[in-house]
């Protein structure tokens, strides 16, 4: 698939700069990328408010910032990622706090429910979203919650989010980082990477499934490919193999298997290295290959499996990558999406895995808030930020 | 990789018989002539070549002596015929399982006599592939000459990435873990299925949607108005992430082959393009002779190469590429004086998952891989008069594409085949084991049919051409070298005694007169055809079947296809240089039809070139027989008498021995002599020449494509009648 709609949304011209000074953008602000697992919402908080604008803020508005504020969790599903709360941040002149919160796509009538219970539309405020669940959800924020959606194309909000955040740094903190030694769990490092020379970049988001893009500007970009392989697969093979029922619980269980005794390695079937093909003996053959037997099928554990399904897709991604880089002629590869969000094992992974075939030519780069950057993009179309 | 000795003795084949179902004697066929003998172990399969030479019975026909005899009697034939045994040539190519290695080798080393052995390396490649072309089934296309450089991916457990650049130079340039091994590994976890094949089948029922998140999911309706194709995988497996759900083994088994057969396509694409290559071969046990995964494959690649990367796939992959090298060593001669062609009769089918096929044919085609080449004795090339001779293909209807004439087809083979056995025992009346080996003809000739009728595309692309070829090819196998050999001979014999009448009346005819009469003639001499129901169902109860009552059953004009009037307009115009006539039927097609506007072309100053078979089908002429046509009708008509000594009559052999023909397979010496006497017209005659194959074939030059539709159905799909005339005349565009 292409790029989706048109770069600037459509219908958000409600803030319009006809002449004169832009009238100012009315609270809330808000950041929404609906994707086809979760949906992401940042909020600005803003933190200069004066005792005049107290007094006439509506009491609908009040209500929403004291409770996403107030709270860290939202119903049964809601999550605010305190940690990647980014302090003191100047937007459009106003100071304030941005909040990062994520909920299943499959309570976004909720969510709608709520913006209707919580007589959203009274505030008259443009919501911007992006990700594909903009367009299938627009009708019933239309129609439910009397809400107008701004859809905003996922690509450009991704790009856009990227280079923002990474310019605003992380709390005084690099956004950026990449991993060294990252095969070793004794001397691997976290390390902070200066994203000062960002073009070309090679971009691979892995959400549900995989986008690859490659960057050469802050306009100029291209989506190259994608792949269905992504956290969706992982996360749903680990619930039909395992039984697991979250994400977390699908992690943890990674984090105790070990996957050799599911995958056939390359010494697996060649006693050692294959020297032919220049392949080391721990790489692995057949994902799954040691499953085609029947008594090594009952011997693995759910744990084994829950290893083995990460370390294949991670692999898999790993592998598409660094041939999209080689194809583009790109170094740098930063890896982003909610997979990666405490999956220390399968960065990694792409980490060395990136390093090793590439023979030290390729450096996997990360970020911190990993799965945000469509949302934040969202909300700086909704300011109008170039 | 092991060496098989040619000496030593060893166990008996006891232990063989038990472990495959077929006796071995027809797995390792002709061993004990094998000349040459090499065998390559690879890691799952084994392959083995040899070169040998098979014995067979050849029909050949020989003119009586008339020296010192001025008449002959009425009833005498005009020829003698003789039955002789000829020693060809033949390729053997063996593909089976190790588990039955053992028992293999110990029969190898029990019939291998006197052989040289050589171990040799087998790097894919090869003649026959196979591409997805239109759903939901596959056409084969005929290897390029040059195949090199193209990527290799094989995809066994895992998946190797191979860059080929010649027969001997090749560079792994990438692999994946998601392969074979994994669908059957994944597979077996999440529905408990332990068969590869069972897996494929559920997969083959299966709807993914119900298991993988799809961009309609995601994007809701919009999908449409955004351009996007709503059915694409977002997120494969991306449903399955919930608790309250269950899902069939048939979803996810499907899913499980889109998300792998996407992922290798994927990644080959990016390895063609990382190498710049656009043809990508596949094989390897994921692959092979599946047509659920190679679909897969091919949209995969069609998708992510947006067309620019073409998927194929060989129908009998992995020693192919080693044809080449092993003919190098085998030939000590210039192997530039031979061809070779597939012997259908021996081939294997594609191995098959069918589960509709009989547990038999499914133990076969899943353990033994066949391929046999036979050699032919001269080489064979284009028609220098093609038009385009890398796009030309000579057969009319692809009966892989075409479902409604493969049923067609195929029962009409199937209801004939009585009539041929039947035919085959009379050919032979004194062999005493002649109806036990039609019998055989008949198992094995059916027995394709019925693999065809599950999968059409087992032996490569099917034709009407490949289903008589493939009958043609079975009878040779049971020495029915020439069936209709007497029935021939006899049509030849009153056929000829017609000749001088036929010519006396065509000569009272006023010129415009004659010129139809002669085409008609031609037509009319064309329903005598043996090969057509209709026809043989007359002619077996009435063998003096009238020349005039013939014509009386052709269709009055206008014809079905009509390009009558143009012809004759052209007839007015100055002669032909020289023109090839291609000859169907012996007998009463070629002496009264053929031979009478042939000789009209040689009064108009036209010089001919007369082609004929060089080995017998069906009731077509051959080249011998028309050597000896030609001698007997020089003897009695001056013209063509002149013309032969002169060598402005000239006949050649097409180098087939086909009822079809392919007009990029013809004999050197043909080719040569069309170049060297500027041939500006060719003549085609005959269903199977001119209707079944060359139809729409495009050449340089003039051309008449002329016949009788003998076939109702057929007939009736064209839009006409039985017995319909097709008369197609072409001139090509400026």
């Amino acid at each position: 698939s292409g790029r989706v709609g048109p770069a600037g949304g459509l219908g958000c011209s409600e803030s319009g700069t006809f002449g004169g000074p832009p009238a100012p953008i009315v609270f809330p602000w808000f950041g929404l990328d609906i994707g086809g697992t979760l949906v992401k919402l940042v909020y600005f908080e803003p933190k200069d408010i004066t005792a005049e604008e107290e007094e006439e803020e509506v009491e609908s508005l009040k209500s929403i910032r004291k409770y996403l504020t107030s709270n860290v969790a939202y119903g049964s599903t809601g999550i605010r990622d305190v940690h990647l709360e980014l302090k003191d941040l100047t937007l459009c002149g106003r100071k304030g706090n941005l909040h990062f919160i994520r909920f299943p796509t499959h309570d976004m009538p909720a969510f709608i429910q709520m913006g209707r219970d919580k007589n959203f539309s009274s505030l008259h405020t443009v919501f911007c979203a992006t990700g594909g669940g903009a367009y299938k959800f627009e009708q019933d924020f239309l129609t439910i919650g009397d809400l107008q959606l701004c859809k905003l194309d996922e690509l450009d909000c991704l790009i856009k989010g990227i280079l923002y955040i990474d310019s605003v740094g992380f709390n005084g903190r690099s956004q950026c980082y990449y991993f060294e030694n990252p095969a070793d769990s004794e001397k691997c490092q976290k390390l902070p990477f200066d994203l000062k020379n960002p073009y070309p970049l090679l971009l691979v988001n892995i959400g549900s499934g995989v986008s690859i893009l490659a960057v050469y500007s802050k306009d100029n970009y291209k989506r190259v490919t994608g792949t269905s392989l992504g956290g969706g697969t992982f996360f749903g093979l680990c619930c039909l193999l395992t039984g697991c029922t979250t994400f977390e619980e699908a992690l943890e269980m990674a984090s105790r298997g070990d996957s050799t005794k599911v995958d056939k390695l390359v010494r697996d079937i060649y006693g050692g290295d294959y020297e032919r093909f220049g392949l080391p003996g721990w790489a692995v053959a057949s994902s799954f290959g040691n499953m085609m037997s029947k008594e090594k099928r009952e011997a693995v554990s759910k744990e084994d499996l829950a290893r083995a399904t990460l370390i294949t897709i991670t692999n898999n991604i790993g592998s598409i990558a660094r041939m999209c880089a080689l194809n583009e002629n790109i170094n740098q590869v930063v890896f982003v999406g909610n997979f990666l969000r405490i999956n220390t094992i399968a960065m990694r992974l792409l980490a060395y895995a990136l390093d090793y075939w590439s023979k030290g030519q390729l450096k996997a780069l990360f970020s911190e808030h990993e799965g945000y950057f469509g949302a934040v993009g969202a909300l700086l179309e909704l300011l109008k930020i170039p | 990789m092991a060496e098989c000795g040619a000496s030593g003795s060893g166990s008996s084949g006891d232990s063989l018989d038990k472990s495959i179902t077929l006796p071995p004697d027809e797995i390792f066929r002709n061993l004990e002539n094998a000349k040459r003998f090499a065998i390559d172990i690879g890691g799952s399969l084994t392959k083995l070549a040899y070169y040998s030479t098979v014995q067979h019975k050849v029909a050949k026909v020989r003119s009586f002596d008339h020296s010192g005899k001025d008449t002959e009697r009425e009833h005498e034939p005009p020829y003698e015929i003789s039955v002789q045994e000829e020693i060809t040539a033949r390729l053997h190519f063996i593909k089976f399982e190790n588990t039955y290695i053992e028992a293999c080798l110990d029969f190898i080393k029990d019939h291998l006599v006197n052989t040289e052995t050589k171990v040799i390396q087998a790097t894919g490649g090869g003649a026959f592939v196979y591409q997805k072309d239109s759903d939901p089934e596959f056409r084969f296309q005929t290897n390029h000459p040059h195949i090199f450089p193209y990527l290799l991916v094989n995809i066994g457990s895992g998946v190797s990435i191979v860059k080929v650049e010649t027969e001997d130079r090749f560079e792994w340039v990438g692999g994946s873990s998601i392969g074979g091994g994994t669908f059957w590994g994944l597979g077996a976890l999440l529905t408990k299925t332990k068969k590869f094949d069972e897996l494929l089948h559920l997969a083959s029922r299966g709807q993914h949607s119900n298991v993988d998140m799809l961009v309609r999911d995601v994007y809701g309706g919009a999908h449409q108005t955004l351009g996007l194709s709503g059915n694409l995988i977002a997120s494969s497996f991306g449903k399955s992430a919930t608790a309250d759900q269950e899902f069939s083994k048939e979803d996810m088994a499907k899913s499980l082959l889109h998300m792998i057969s996407n992922d290798i396509g994927q990644l080959a694409c990016l390895h063609a393009r990382l190498h710049s290559l656009d043809r990508v071969y596949f094989g390897g046990f994921f692959i092979r002779g599946h047509p659920v995964t190679m679909r897969t494959i091919t949209y995969s690649i069609n998708f992510f190469s947006k067309g620019e990367v073409q998927a194929l796939f060989l129908r009998h992959e992995g020693y192919l590429g080693a044809i080449g090298a092993f003919l190098k060593g085998a030939e000590q001669d210039n192997p530039n004086q031979y061809s070779w062609g597939e012997n259908y009769a021996g081939s294997s089918g594609l191995m098959s998952a069918s589960p509709e096929l009989g547990p038999a044919q499914r133990a076969r085609s899943g353990t033994f891989d066949l391929l046999e080449m036979d050699r032919l004795e001269r080489p064979l090339v284009d028609l220098p008069l093609l038009l385009d001779p890398p796009s030309y293909v000579p057969d009319t209807v692809d009966l892989t594409d075409d479902a409604l004439a493969r049923k067609y087809w195929l029962t009409c083979f199937e209801e004939a085949l009585d009539g041929v056995v039947k035919r085959a025992v009379a050919s032979q009346p004194d062999s005493v084991d002649a109806a036990e080996r039609a019998e055989k003809f008949r198992q094995k000739y059916w027995n394709k049919l019925q693999t065809l009728r599950q999968q059409p595309f087992a032996y490569g692309t099917l034709t009407v051409r490949s289903l008589l070829d493939t009958r043609e090819h079975c009878l040779n196998e049971f020495n029915f070298p020439d069936p209709y050999s007497k029935v021939k001979q006899r049509e030849n014999g009153v056929a000829l005694r017609c000749f001088p009448g036929v010519v006396r009346s065509l000569d009272a005819l006023g010129w415009e007169e004659r010129q139809l009469a002669l085409v008609k003639g031609l037509l009319a001499g064309n329903v005598f055809d043996w090969g057509a129901k209709a026809v043989s169902a007359v002619l077996e109860s009435d063998p003096y079947f009238g020349f005039e009552e013939a014509k009386r059953k052709l269709q009055e004009r206008p014809w079905l296809v009509d390009s009558y009037s143009e012809w004759l307009q052209r007839l007015k115009g100055p002669p032909h240089k020289c023109a090839l006539i291609f000859a169907d039927n012996s007998g009463i097609d070629i002496i009264l039809g053929v031979f009478p506007f042939v000789r009209e072309l040689l009064l108009r100053g036209t010089e001919v070139i007369l082609a004929c078979n060089s080995g017998p089908a069906l009731n077509d002429v051959t080249h011998s027989e028309s050597l000896i046509v030609a001698e007997r009708i020089a003897g009695m008509d001056p013209v063509v008498h002149s013309a032969l000594q002169e060598e402005r009559l000239l006949l050649v052999q097409t180098g087939s021995s086909s009822p079809c023909l392919d007009l990029s397979r013809l004999d050197k010496g043909l080719a040569a002599l069309v170049r060297e006497r500027g041939a500006d017209l060719v003549v085609i005659e005959g269903m199977g020449r001119a209707v079944h194959t060359n139809y729409h074939a495009a050449l340089r030059c003039e051309s008449l494509k002329l016949a009788v539709i003998k076939n109702a159905w057929l007939a009736e799909r064209l839009g006409g009648r039985l017995f319909s005339v097709i008369f197609k005349y072409e001139v090509p565009a400026e």
